[in-house]
């Protein structure tokens, strides 16, 4: 191991030496006394960490004979990732804190599967991809079991940890398939055999094993079933994270491997993923209106969002993949701000989560009423916001790629997909005096919410500047 | 003679007994882990039958990795099921159900 291979995986290494040293300051410690300000530590070291690689990568590094590759790409996720965490664990402070929930151990694992999730967007090789992906799963299962006596909770970390175990052998056994066809699980050598000629049977068995555990990952449809049951029963923090860093890094890990691994092939695997998208965004448009409880309605909502970041990919152009991590960007800005309002709806102190008691909370709370407004308009893909704008790349994305088609059914699904977003609205301003919520937010979410919604407006002049950052990302995968 | 097409075979049927173990059994969530671990060790299986007929060292450390995360999946699954017996008072697959989905 040199100097240079080191140095690729500098940032994983800081965040996995300091959650190991934080569970032994933890352990020995004072065990949950400490777990305040290990929260605040570990979001400071997650947004340093961005803060490092945004400002400081430039270029292809690769290491370790090329399992790790950083590049744009791999920083562009990983900023992404860590911004999101560190938001989601400073948001849920407080959350957890009321509800006695507030263990040291949560914010190390949230950081242990961060470093799983950066692995995973930087894989440059199978072994890596699974190590990654594992690292990152192991510890989300932990957490949606975090509230230990309760039967929800417990009940959603098993479901996880079944269905989830279950796409990780899937796609283990993709990656050995595709490892005997190939003759090696470097993604370089991989796409080299992909391209040579037909692409044999066993290696395209493996590939669509392979995609197989990846739509688990993602909670694509017909692989989403476990979604709903754990976004519900875990902690509200918990669905937060589970709503936003991971679903990053799964996609990005999706990009990865479909473009360094099998880039050469596009027409082999893009149909799949365009037939994996358009069941994603109709499932996610239609099953979410007979929900009343908001977190089971962000789960579907989350699957529809997928299916919109499928679509990218689906496209197989650099263009796409641009639209892909733009949507991406767009999607966790916009569930950080709504969940920072979730965790505050409570009643009496307990937390609510049907979405009747939002019943006419702009007369109560106008500001944050209008916040919501807001967010969930952007969610809808309502123009001018910028969740249109995150719609409109993959839909451009999809036209591009004389993928019509797709386009048409995005576009219908989320028209069908605005109807329950609407009827929060709906609900907030118009709906009938009843019994509301009473919750106090704490002022670091009430800042989250506000922020998001700003971004929501603000952000339509220029996306950030994200654009162009998204198109050197893009461009760094699809060669 | 035993080529790499037995080995394979032996996999496949293992995987797939794996997979049938995890969704039609009605009975018991140990059974589901023992399920896991079968598709696991399965996977095993291909990766080193590959590396022997590639004469490829990379299959045989793949398959190191796989069984050490095997091992801790195992443990993170029955810490997990500990919990849930604790509060339900049952393991039993069809009491898996406070929630539906």
């Amino acid at each position: 191991m040199t100097e240079a291979d080191f140095n690729t995986v500098l940032p994983e290494v800081v965040l996995a030496v300091f959650s190991m040293a934080a569970l032994l300051y933890g352990a020995y410690g004072g065990k949950d006394k400490t777990a305040p300000i290990l929260v605040w530590i570990t979001s400071a070291i997650m947004v340093a960490i961005a803060l490092w690689i945004g400002v400081n990568g430039a270029g292809v590094q690769t290491g370790f004979g090329g399992m790790i590759v950083n590049d744009a790409f791999s920083r562009f996720a990983k900023v992404t990732i860590l911004l999101s965490g560190a938001a989601v664990l400073l948001m849920s402070e407080s959350y957890l804190a009321k509800r006695d929930l507030l263990r040291f151990e949560y914010p190390l694992l949230v950081a242990l599967a961060t470093v799983g999730m950066m692995i995973m967007v930087s894989a440059g090789d199978l072994m890596a991809l699974y190590m990654g992906l594992e690292l990152q799963s192991l510890a989300l299962y932990v957490v949606a079991a975090l509230r230990r006596d309760s039967v929800k909770s417990t009940e959603a970390g098993l479901k996880y940890f079944v269905l989830g175990a279950l796409s990780s052998g899937m796609l283990l056994y993709g990656a050995s398939l595709v490892y005997g066809y190939s003759g090696t699980t470097l993604f370089s050598g991989i796409i080299q055999t992909a391209n040579a000629g037909e692409i044999s049977l066993g290696l395209l068995f493996g590939l669509v094993f392979l995609i197989t555990g990846l739509a688990f990952k993602v909670s694509a449809v017909p692989f989403h079933m476990w979604t709903p049951d754990v976004y519900e029963g875990s902690p509200t923090p918990v669905t937060a994270f589970f709503a936003t860093a991971p679903k990053v890094a799964a996609m990005g890990l999706f990009a990865r491997l479909l473009f360094d691994a099998f880039g050469g092939v596009t027409g082999d695997w893009g149909q799949v993923i365009a037939l994996l998208s358009v069941a994603s965004m109709f499932l996610g448009a239609f099953a979410a209106i007979g929900q009343r409880n908001i977190k089971r309605l962000m789960a579907y909502s989350s699957i529809a969002h997928m299916g919109f970041a499928l679509m990218g990919l689906a496209a197989g152009t650099a263009g796409g993949v641009q639209a892909m991590l733009i949507y991406m960007a767009i999607y966790v800005t916009m569930n950080i701000g709504t969940f920072a309002f979730i965790l505050s709806m409570e009643r009496d102190g307990a937390p609510v989560t049907d979405i009747e008691s939002l019943n006419q909370l702009s007369k109560h709370e106008p500001l944050k009423a209008l916040a919501m407004l807001v967010l969930l308009f952007s969610l809808a893909g309502v123009p001018p916001l910028v969740g249109f704008f995150g719609k409109f790349y993959v839909l451009k994305a999809a036209v591009d790629a004389n993928m019509a088609w797709l386009a048409v059914a995005g576009v219908v699904a989320s028209v069908i997909g605005a109807f329950y977003y609407l009827r929060i609205v709906f609900y907030m301003y118009f709906g009938e005096e009843g019994n509301g919520i009473d919750g106090q937010m704490a002022p670091i979410a009430w800042a989250m919410l506000m922020v998001s919604a700003a971004i929501m407006v603000v952000g339509v002049i220029n996306l950030f500047g994200i654009e162009a950052l998204a198109a050197t990302a893009a461009d760094a995968l699809v060669k | 003679m035993v080529g790499l097409e037995h080995y394979l075979a032996v996999a496949a049927v293992l995987f797939v007994i794996g997979i049938f173990g995890l969704f039609l059994n009605r009975k018991n969530v140990i059974i589901i882990l023992m399920s896991i671990e079968l598709m696991l060790l399965a996977v095993n299986i291909n990766f080193v039958a590959f590396s022997s007929y590639l004469g490829d060292l990379v299959g045989q450390v793949f398959a190191m990795f796989v069984l050490t995360v095997a091992a801790a999946e195992a443990a993170i699954g029955l810490a997990i099921l500990v919990c849930f017996f604790r509060n339900r008072g049952t393991i039993d697959v069809e009491d898996v159900n406070v929630m539906k989905g």
